[in-house]
C-alpha cells in the first residue's frame, strides 16, 4: 500500500471530513478504498463510543463525534500521527475483502437502456454485457437509500452519463450504470441511472441478521443468468 | 409492595393521525453502513423538554406533531406533555397549557389544533411510547420506511402502547414561561464554514453571509431549499461523500439547501459549510416564507455554546405545583 496522504477539512460543528491521496479526495483507487478503511478501524478503536457515525465514501471519510465526549483537536491529532509512514497500523486494522457473486439477468425487457448504451459506445449488446461482467467492482460508498452500494470503475467504454429526465420509478432490483459506476435499486425509487438488467437477490432485509449483502471494501462480481434461473431464485418482472 | 408498572397496548388510539405525526427518539445512529440516515426530532431542544418534564430518560420515545390536527382516545392513568411549536391542547374539550405536564385518565379525548406559531410540537407520555426499535431506535423515517410502526407515519386507528405508572406524580412541572421559545419567522443561522468553503470565492461567501434567503415551498424533514442571492463554486465534478447534520449544499443554479436529520447520508454537491445545530432547532420551527440569514461562527464558539446550552439545560428552573 502506499504512503498514506490525509487532508482533514471541517465539516460541521462536530464532524471533521477526511480527504485521501494526493488529489485530496479527488480520485478513486483500490489503494485509498483500503486506506480508508484502515483510518476508519483505527478511530473506532481508538474513540469508540465518542463517535456518532463514520461514512466512508470514494475517497473520504466522515467523522462525527459526540461533542461533549470529544473535540475535533484529539481527532486531528489522533488521525494525523497514525498516517504517518513509521505509525504501525496494519497491527490493529484489519481489511476485509469479502467477494461476493450477484447474479443479474440481462434481457431486453428489464436491460431498459441496454440498446441505447450499445449504440453510443458503438459495441453490441452483448458486448456491453460481457464488459459489465468481465471485471471485479469494488463497494465505494453506500448511501442514498438503505441498501445502495455505489460500485466502481465501471469499464470506461460502457461509462454512460445518468439520464436528463430521472426515471419517476425504477423498479426493485434494477442494475444501473452512472458513469463509471454501477448499482443494485434495493427498492423501487426514482432514479436516473442507466439500468442494464436485473438482480433477484434482496439488498436490503431488515428482518435477518446479515441485512446487506456487502459492506463498504467488499468486492462485487457480477454473473450473467438467464430468464428461468432468475425466476426460480425469486426474481420479479 | 410497590406495584409495577403496566404496559397497555393501545394505551392511546388514535382517532386522527392529523397532517404529518411521527414517533421520534433522539434518532438512530451508526447505521450510516447500510445507507440509513439519522432521523430523530426536527427540534431536539422541544422534544428534549417534553421529556425532561416527565422525568423520562432523554432519548424517550414522543410523539412529532407537525402543525396538528391530531386527536387522540387515552386508555390509561398517566402525564403527558405538550412541548414546541404553539399547538393549542384540549383534553375532553377543556384547554390546557404547553410545555406543562397533565393528567389523563381512561376515556379522556387529547385534541390537538393547529399551530398558532411554530410547526413541530412533540407530545411525551410518562415513560415514553413502547415501541420495538429498528436499527437501535424508534425514529421514524418514512422515506427508508424504517422505524415506528411498520416504517409509517401515525395512521388513524393506530394503537401506541405506553406502561400505565404505578403511581401518579404528586405535583405537576411547568417550564417558567420566560425560558419558552418564541418561534419567529426570521431566523439568523450561524454557520459552521467548511467541506468546499474554498470553492467558493471571498464575493460568494460574503454574499452568502450577507444575503436574506427565503425558504421556499420545498421544505420537509429531508431539507429546507432556500431562494435568494444565487451563489457559485468553482467547484468541478465531485465524488460523493458524507453529508453532516445541517450542511449546506449549492446545486448549479446557486440557491442553498439545508440538510436536515432525514437528509440522505452521502451526496455530490458542494457544499460551504453547516448549520449549528441549536438553530436548526429554530429553522425547524418555520415553513415557507421564512426569511432566512446566516452568519459564521468557529467550530470552537459552536464548541463553546453547545456545552453553555447544556449546562443551562440542566440549570433551568421548573415550576413544581401541586395539582
Amino acid at each position: 500500500m502506499s504512503q498514506f496522504n490525509v487532508k482533514i477539512t471541517t465539516a460541521s460543528e462536530n464532524s471533521l471530513i477526511l480527504y485521501f491521496g494526493e488529489s485530496e479526495g479527488r480520485v478513486v483507487s483500490d489503494d485509498i478504498s483500503q486506506q480508508i478503511q484502515i483510518v476508519k478501524q483505527l478511530i473506532e478503536l481508538e474513540f469508540q463510543t465518542a463517535i456518532i457515525e463514520l461514512i466512508p465514501s470514494y475517497a473520504s471519510l466522515l467523522v462525527t463525534f459526540d461533542p461533549f465526549l470529544l473535540d475535533h483537536f484529539k481527532i486531528r491529532h489522533f488521525v494525523t500521527q497514525a498516517v504517518l509512514p513509521n505509525a504501525n497500523h496494519s497491527s490493529d486494522a484489519t481489511l476485509s475483502e469479502k467477494v461476493v457473486e450477484l447474479p443479474v439477468y440481462y434481457g431486453e425487457e428489464v436491460g431498459l437502456d441496454l440498446s441505447r448504451i450499445a449504440e453510443c459506445a458503438k459495441l453490441t449488446v452483448e458486448q456491453v454485457i460481457a464488459k459489465h461482467q468481465a471485471q471485479d467492482y469494488r463497494v465505494f460508498a453506500i448511501g442514498f437509500a438503505p441498501g445502495f452500494g455505489y460500485l466502481g470503475q465501471v469499464d470506461e467504454q460502457i461509462a454512460t452519463p445518468r439520464l436528463a429526465t430521472p426515471r419517476s420509478a425504477v423498479p426493485k432490483g434494477a442494475v444501473a450504470i452512472a458513469d463509471q459506476q454501477t448499482a443494485i435499486y434495493p427498492a423501487q425509487s426514482p432514479g436516473g441511472w442507466n439500468i442494464i438488467g436485473r438482480c433477484p437477490i434482496d439488498m436490503f432485509t431488515p428482518e435477518q441478521q446479515q441485512v446487506m449483502p456487502f459492506d463498504v471494501g467488499d468486492i462485487v462480481r457480477f454473473k450473467k443468468i438467464d430468464k428461468q434461473t432468475f425466476i426460480s431464485m425469486g426474481g420479479q418482472l | 409492595m410497590s406495584k409495577e408498572p403496566l404496559l397497555i397496548a393501545d394505551a392511546f388510539f388514535v382517532e386522527k393521525a392529523g397532517m404529518l405525526t411521527l414517533l421520534q427518539d433522539a434518532g438512530r445512529f451508526g447505521q450510516a453502513n447500510l445507507g440509513l440516515t439519522h432521523g430523530g426530532p426536527a427540534d431536539a431542544h422541544a422534544f428534549y423538554w417534553a421529556n425532561r418534564l416527565l422525568d423520562n430518560a432523554p432519548n424517550s420515545c414522543a410523539l412529532e406533531i407537525t402543525v396538528g390536527g391530531l386527536i387522540l382516545k387515552s386508555n390509561i392513568s398517566s402525564c403527558i406533555c405538550l412541548t414546541g411549536a404553539n399547538i393549542p391542547l384540549k383534553i375532553n374539550g377543556q384547554l390546557r397549557a404547553n410545555w406543562q405536564t397533565h393528567q389523563v385518565k381512561k376515556g379522556d379525548m387529547l385534541e390537538f389544533g393547529f399551530a398558532e406559531s411554530g410547526i413541530k410540537a412533540y407530545m411525551a407520555v410518562a415513560g415514553g411510547f413502547q415501541v420495538d426499535k429498528q436499527f437501535g431506535s424508534v425514529s421514524t423515517v418514512v422515506r427508508e420506511s424504517v422505524g415506528g410502526l411498520s416504517g409509517l407515519a401515525i395512521q388513524p386507528e393506530d394503537k401506541l402502547p405506553a406502561y400505565e405508572p404505578a403511581q401518579q406524580p404528586s405535583h405537576k412541572k411547568q417550564l417558567e414561561e420566560s425560558q419558552q421559545p418564541n418561534y419567529s419567522d426570521d431566523v439568523l443561522l450561524r454557520v459552521v464554514l467548511g467541506y468546499q468553503v474554498d470553492s467558493f470565492s471571498k464575493v460568494e461567501q460574503l454574499k452568502f453571509l450577507t444575503s436574506s434567503y427565503q425558504v421556499s415551498k420545498q421544505w420537509d424533514r429531508m431539507g429546507y431549499r432556500l431562494e435568494g442571492e444565487p451563489i457559485s463554486s468553482t467547484q468541478t465534478a465531485m465524488l460523493s461523500e458524507g453529508i453532516a447534520l445541517g450542511a449546506v449544499q449549492i446545486p448549479p443554479d446557486g440557491q442553498p439547501i439545508i440538510l436536515m436529520h432525514d437528509r440522505q447520508t452521502i451526496g455530490g454537491y458542494p457544499k460551504i459549510g453547516s448549520v449549528f445545530s441549536l438553530d436548526l432547532n429554530k429553522l425547524a420551527q418555520c415553513g415557507q416564507g421564512t426569511s432566512v440569514s446566516f452568519k459564521a461562527i468557529t467550530m470552537e464558539d459552536a464548541h463553546n455554546e453547545l456545552h453553555l446550552d447544556r449546562y443551562r439545560f440542566e440549570q433551568a428552573s421548573i415550576i413544581e405545583t401541586a395539582w
